[in-house]
This record gives C-alpha cells, structure tokens and sequence, in this order.
C-alpha cells in the first residue's frame, strides 16, 4: 500500500502574528513553525496502518527551503521519503494542482491530510485534489479503517456522524481522534536525516488569488464581573442589547 | 581544532579563549532540536498533566510506566552506544536532554537518577558480559536502576561506608550485609549498585545486584520537602548474595567509580537545574503579565522588572557555561577515541579532564535555580506561597540540588582542592601566572584604556583582570596557609565563588560575542545587556568574596597591598543596569515567555 501524506508547515498557536508592507505580508521573524496539528494526525493514522498491515509512506509539502526542518521531522515520525514542491503555498488552488501533479505520477491508495491548515484554514485542498484526480474526498475524518479494498470512515457532520466507505484510492482530511498523536522518538531523529527528501519544481501559472490586506481580530474589550443575575439580564438587555 | 582540542580542565583560569573555541546554544542543529522538542513533548503530554498524582506516590506503578514511556522514545538510551541498543549521542546532547527533561519535577529525578548513576557505572566499568547483560535493558527501560553509596553514617564522607561483602565458602559469591539510605529509585528498581567493603578493606568496593538475587528489604518511602514523587528509599541487604562475577571493576575500586560517577552527573544535574528554571522563569513572566495590581499588569512594575530580568540573566550565562564545558568534553572524548583509546575509558577521561567544570557548574546551575524559584514566589505573591498555586512545587522540587551529587560545599571545596593539585603536579601552570600578578601588584599601574574598540574589548579587559583578582587571592592563600588552607573552608568557599562566577561570566561574554558575529550586533541587543549585567555581578562577587578572603588571611601592609589589587582588578565602567534589566524584562513580557 502506498500512502502519500500532504503536510503544512504553520506557524506555532502560541506565536505572535503580525504583518508588514501594509499589512499585506505576515511577518515571520522570531515565529516557530510546527507540522499543522490537523497534519500531524494525519502522519500518526499514516504510521499506524503501516505498523498494522504495510504500507509506504510518503510526506509531501509544498514549501521553500525554509519548511525542511518540518518536513524532516515527518520523516522522524516514521514516513519513509518526502517530496518538497519548491514554491510558496499561495493559495489552496495552487497548492491543490502541486499534490495532484505528484499523485498523477504515483499510484497512491490514499492521500491524507489534515481538515485544514491552521494559518488559512481554508479547508478546500482535500477536495480540490479529489476534484482533480475524479477521486472520492472525505473530510473531516475522526476515523478510518481499511478492509480489503475498501477504507471505512467516520466524518463529523452538524449535529452527528456519519459513516461512510469509499474504495481505494481516495482523499481524506483528517482530525482528531483518527489516530493517538505521536512524538518523534529517538530512533526515528537519528534515521530521519538519512531519509530521500526530493526537491521537485512546481507546476502550473501560480496563485489565482492575491492578498489585498491582512487584518487583526479587534482587541478583546474588557471583562465586567457582576454581583448578581439581575444585574446581568439588565446589562444583557439594556446595554448588549441582545435579550 | 587543533587549538579546540588542546584546551585543559581548569585552564579557563590562566587562558584567553576565543569565541571560535566554544560552543553556545544558539548552534543547536536540526537533529539536535528536534531531540530537545521531543523531551518537551514528552514531559508536556506525560508528566505535566500528572504532577499531583506523581507526587501523591499513590499509584507506586505510575513512575515506572512513565520510565517505560520515556524508554519508547528513546530516552533512556541516549548516552548508551548503539551496539548495546542506545543511540551513543554526544555528550552536549546528552546533556540537552536533560536540561528539556529537568523541568519534570519528580519524573526528572528518576529518569536521571535511572540513565546516569544507575546505568554509567556499568556501562563505563563493566566488562562485555555485564554490559551485554544490563545495560542493553537498562537503555530500554525493560530493567530500572538505583546506585546505593549513602549511609545513615556516611553521606558526604562517602568512603566511610560500612556495608560489607563477604566471600563465600565456595568462592562462588559475595555476601553483602549492610544498610543503605536515600536511595533514589529504590522502590522499583531490578539493579541496584552497591557499594561495599570487602572484609577489612579500606576501599569500597561496587557490585551489581539484582533485586531478584534476595536478602533485599526496603522501609517505606522517605517523606520528603521536594520531590516527593521521586521513590527514596533506605534499603537492607542482609545476606544478600551476589556472583562473583557481579563485582564491577576490580576489588578496591569502588571509591573511585562513585567519584568518577558523580562527576559526570554533576554537570547534567546543573543543565536539569538550568531547564527547571527556565520553566519556573516563564511561569513568573506569565504571571506577572496576568496578574493587575493597581490597574497595571504587574510586569509593568520596576520591582518585579527587576526580579525577570535578573532571573533571565542568570539563566542564560549559566546555560552558556555548561554547553561551552560539554563542547570541551566532546572535543576531548574525541581526541582521545582518535589516539586510540577505548570510548568507555575516552568518556571517563574526558569528563576526569573538565572535573573542576563539573562541580563548579553543579553549583552553579542549582544556585541559579534557587534563585529563581525563589523570586518567581515572589512575583506570585500570595499565589506565589498557595500550594494550589503554580510556584509552590517549584520551590521545594528545586531545594535538593544543593544537596545531592555531593553537596555544593563539598563541590566548593573540590573545585579549588582539584585546581591546587593539578599545578601542584604541574598539569596546570597556575604558578607562574600568580607569580606575574603579584609581581604586577607592586609595579606602576597603567592607567587608561589600551584604546582597543573592538566589540566587547572593555568587557575582555574586566574578564583578564577578574582572572588576575581570583589568581591573586588564591596565590596569596596558598602562600600564606600553605597546607592548613584545607581547614579554612570559608577562604576556599570565597575562592570557589570568584572562580565559578568568573568562568560563567567568560562563558556569557564569548558567547555573545560569538552570536554577534554569527547574527550582528543589531541582532543581539538583548543577549549584549544580558552579557554585561552578568559580568557586573560577576565583578560585584568577586570584590565581595575577595575582600572576605584577603581580611581573613592577610594582615598590615600586605593586606592593603592586596585590598589595593583587588580593587584594581575589579574595575568595571559604570553601566545603567537599571535600563538593561528594563528592556531585558520588557522584551521577557512582551514575549510571554524566557525567551532565550
Ligand atoms: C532525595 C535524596 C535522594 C538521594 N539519592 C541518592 C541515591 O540515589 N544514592 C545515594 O547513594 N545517595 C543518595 N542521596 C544521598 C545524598 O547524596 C547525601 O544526602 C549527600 O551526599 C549528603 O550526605 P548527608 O545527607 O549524609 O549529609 P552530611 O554529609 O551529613 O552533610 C550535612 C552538612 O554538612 C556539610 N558537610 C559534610 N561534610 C563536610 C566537610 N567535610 N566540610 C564541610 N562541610 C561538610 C554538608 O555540606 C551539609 O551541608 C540522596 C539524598 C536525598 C535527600
């Protein structure tokens, strides 16, 4: 089985975001990137069912050089090679075409991510890759199973579950709880280094988006402590006004 | 490299070291970040969420799951080498883990007490058999470990031990009767070290036993201050009978195993301090950004400003210091493998070599430690002093430092004791250069700067003249006490104080300068204040602990003649330490965190 994980390189949730050149450019100084949490579920589901029943795995992202610690740190966690598209990930569109490009010349089982990114969370590339390769895209995925040549999954929808199966090959984006999250151990650090991570250039014209602005949200107001329940209603009526 | 490698234990003091010669943390690799995010991961996801449980000591399951746990990561093999199924890093990065790890509180404690005193005597003193009989279990964590020297009357006189090992009739084992205390891990350990006499031997003696071999008996866990998850025992052994091939090493050679061990857990328990701190640091940031008193954050305050910054300080030349002594180790560990030494022995000798390093950095890093949970209470105020508060474990997990691995008094007094008698065999030429201070004492001075404006020329200056003060009080001790300066253990106290925070505030100066060549000064504002508020403080103990020495042992003429030197000697230009430690702090708020 041959199983291609897609990963992002984001900034971690604990960083400082700011922008620069007009608020048009994130600015990036002193920021830590991690693999994307959603990401990183979608790696440890990849190992899993290579411990259970075999499976190659490949991690791929689409970044500039910068985004190699992140990806070696895939490699750490058990992925067997990588593929680096040498290009900004400007927009979901752009990014979408890399993966499908990479999996047209690769017959991959499956191709996994996380639901999201946590910087744009724009949550279109699972289906925009399914969409391009005429494949069933399942997103967001909390559970999967493979049975013969059919993978089982749970997705979480408003209000409930469900549960469907697709044949192999197929997209999915997952989130948590699909597999138990994982740490590289030392074993892993010390091969990752050795792993293939192939560098390949990017296809197509490029981004159809651009960024006009980035904005802030606006600051958090005050708190207000109120003695009582009455006095609560009476704000929520008269000053909120949304009773 | 060829200069790297000819650098010398205790050298420091009569040596000009360049920036290129040391290593500093900001040279951290790829590999070696990703190891240390591991161990934060480990201990963010797997101790953090179970401190109070841990310490409730409930669960006598739960420590050695969790060193189960740290065994499938890999944790527990780092210093083993591979054949023996660990992954045979180099020191510094040894060390790395356990500064990440050091902030575990009680969990930190086993998993050092396990990898270091309890795996090392085998892996360093065993024979193949041994090793391939312990230590591939103890790299996995399958076997835990304890290492049994303390005893209800020998704790710092470690030699004094009264444990006994006999042979038995059949010369086929040893008998050990005795009675061992304050045994870390001894609650669930499968191997223990012990360290015996044999019959009527002056010498100690060490021997691997397993709990299995029987004639083992534990009394109930210590209650203890700090630390109170970690398993403290006192063990008896009562015709516990060992094979005769257990003895580790040769008869007699016990003492010098201890020793020999507790050197090189010296240096990693000052790196573990150093992580502690670090947390506890951010902690108080955290805090005081949080906490509003009189319509300010708290952090806004110049007090409290005060106490971040002064904890930052500490923090970053004490790090420094140990990976710059770790790098010193590595390149002699790798000197000695390339002249074709055995690597066990290489390890040995190169940690033998930076011994002084070792005991100065394990006071050192405990101290910094203190100081900092100590004032992170403070910043708590009363939250600081709520057991349900975030300081409170801190501060009394943080207290032991100063107490095991030998002592910091006992490492005081090693550190000036090793130093004496290395130029006392002529291994160190400290004569010679006491000699030239002296002889400068009485000659003109030069007054006025040598108009030198390279970057940190002046702080180079006040680090070559702290050398000349720590060279003039002990030349002038050792001259003065001869032999009886071994029973003024207050003198060696001050000496072992100027000569620790002399070698930090080196490590601090060149480690900065190092990074301002690697990023630019622009770049490095905050580490250049940090640097100088250092080696004010710096100045500042060795005036004090100088002055203390010089009116203990001198009098009349030469006594003022020494004041004088001092005092030249510590000239420092005046800074505003106030405005350095303000941007220190403000840039330590602003970024939620010690974020160095
Ligand atoms: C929680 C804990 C865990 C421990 N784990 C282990 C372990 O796993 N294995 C093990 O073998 N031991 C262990 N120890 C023992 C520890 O190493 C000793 O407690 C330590 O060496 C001090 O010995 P002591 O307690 O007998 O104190 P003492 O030696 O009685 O010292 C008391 C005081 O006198 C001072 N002093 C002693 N001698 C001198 C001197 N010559 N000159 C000046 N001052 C002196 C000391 O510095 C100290 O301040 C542990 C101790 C504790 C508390």
């Amino acid at each position: 089985m041959k199983i291609l994980v897609c990963i992002t390189h984001v900034p971690d949730t604990t960083s400082k975001i700011s922008f620069t050149d007009n608020d048009t450019q994130f600015d990036k100084t002193g920021v830590q990137y991690i693999i994307g949490p959603y990401d990183d579920y979608a790696i440890a589901r990849a190992m899993e069912l290579k411990e259970g029943m075999g499976a190659e795995v490949t991690v791929l992202n689409v970044g500039l050089a910068e985004t190699e610690p992140t990806i070696r740190k895939a490699l750490a966690l058990g992925a067997d090679d990588a593929i680096r598209v040498n290009a900004e990930p400007e927009d979901a569109l752009f990014v979408a075409q890399q993966i499908a490009a990479v999996a047209k010349e690769n017959a991959y089982d499956m191709i996994l991510m996380g639901r999201e990114s946590i910087d744009f969370n724009g949550g279109q590339v699972h289906a925009m890759v399914g969409e391009m390769l005429n494949l069933p895209s399942v997103s967001p995925v909390m559970k999967l199973d493979i049975e013969g040549n059919t993978a089982k999954m749970t997705k979480e929808i408003e209000g409930g579950k469900e549960y469907v199966a697709v044949d192999m090959p197929f997209v999915a984006g997952c989130q948590e709880p699909i597999a138990e999250w994982r740490i590289p151990n030392m074993r892993g650090i010390m091969t990752a280094r050795s792993k293939p991570l192939n560098v390949i250039e990017p296809v197509g014209d490029g981004a159809g988006t651009t960024v006009q602005k980035f904005a802030l949200p606006p600051a958090k107001g005050a708190v207000k402590i109120v003695d009582s329940v009455d006095e609560l209603v009476d704000l929520l009526k008269n000053e909120a006004k949304v009773l | 490299m060829e200069n790297k490698k000819a650098i010398k234990g205790g050298e420091f003091l009569i040596r000009e070291t360049t920036p290129e010669e040391i290593f500093i943390p900001e040279e951290w690799n790829e590999e070696q970040k990703m190891i240390a995010q591991t161990c934060h991961d480990f201990i963010d996801t797997e101790v953090f969420p179970r401190l109070d449980e841990i310490d409730s000591q409930k669960d006598p399951e739960l420590m050695p799951r969790l060193l189960d746990k740290a065994g499938e990561l890999g944790l527990l093999g780092t210093s083993v080498p591979e054949a023996l199924g660990g992954f045979g890093m180099n020191f510094n990065t040894t060390m790395l883990v356990s500064e990440v790890t050091g902030k575990g509180h009680s969990f930190a404690v086993a998993l050092s007490a396990h990898t270091g005193i309890g795996t090392l005597p085998i892996l360093y003193y065993g024979n193949e058999e041994q090793k391939k009989k312990y230590v591939t279990k103890l790299a996995t964590g399958e076997w835990k470990a304890a290492y049994c020297l303390t005893e209800p009357d020998a704790g710092s006189d470690a030699n004094s031990g009264k444990t006994k090992a006999t042979l038995t009739e059949d010369g086929k084992h040893y008998l050990i009767n005795g009675q061992k205390m304050w045994i870390t891990n001894g609650g669930f350990a499968d191997v223990f070290i012990v360290f015996a006499k044999i019959d009527d031997d002056k010498n100690l003696t060490a021997f691997i036993v397993e709990k299995a071999f029987g004639g083992i008996t534990m009394n109930e866990e210590e209650k203890k201050m700090g630390i109170k998850g970690s398993s403290t025992r006192q063990i008896f052994f009562n015709d516990c009978k060992v094979p005769v091939e257990n003895m580790l090493s040769e008869r007699g050679n016990g003492f010098k195993i201890a020793v020999n061990i507790l050197n090189v857990g010296r240096i990693k328990l000052g790196a573990a301090a150093i992580g502690g701190a670090k947390a506890a640091a951010t902690a108080a940031v955290k805090y005081a950004n949080e906490r509003k008193q009189f319509g300010k954050s708290i952090s806004e305050f110049g007090a409290i400003k005060h106490k971040l910054a002064e904890m930052a300080v500490k923090i970053y030349a004490s790090e420094g210091a140990h990976y710059r002594a770790g790098q010193n180790i590595d390149d002699a560990y790798d000197a000695f493998v390339a002249d074709g030494m055995d690597p066990a022995q290489a390890r040995l000798k190169s940690l033998e070599e930076f011994a002084i390093e070792c005991a100065i950095l394990k006071v050192h890093g405990s101290e910094v430690l203190d100081y900092v949970v100590d004032e992170a209470v403070q910043v708590g105020g009363g939250m600081g002093f709520s057991a349900d508060g975030p300081f409170d474990r801190a501060y009394r997990d943080a207290r032991i430092n100063r107490i095991f691995e030998g002592t910091n008094e006992i490492n005081r007094m090693l550190t000036i004791d090793m130093l004496l008698k290395r130029a006392m065999k002529g291994h160190l030429d400290i004569l010679g250069p006491a000699q030239a201070v002296a002889k400068e004492l009485v000659a003109i001075p030069s007054f006025g700067d040598d108009g030198d404006d390279t970057f940190f020329a002046k702080e180079k200056k006040v680090l070559q003249n702290l050398k000349k003060a720590g060279l003039m009080v002990a030349g002038g001790a050792v001259q003065k006490l001869m032999e009886k300066l071994g029973d003024e253990q207050e003198i060696l106290m001050n000496l072992a104080d100027m000569l620790a925070e002399g070698y930090v505030a080196e490590s601090v100066i060149l480690r900065v300068e190092k990074l301002v060549k690697m990023r630019g000064e622009e770049a490095c504002k905050m580490e250049i204040d940090l640097a100088r508020v250092f080696l004010h403080h710096a100045v500042d103990v060795a005036v004090k602990a100088g002055r203390e020495a010089i009116y203990a042992f001198a009098e009349g003429d030469e006594q003022r003649l020494m004041l004088m030197g001092l005092k030249r000697f510590t000239k420092i230009e005046p800074m505003n330490l106030k405005a350095a430690r303000r941007r220190i702090a403000d840039y330590m708020a602003e970024k939620n965190a010690y974020p160095f």
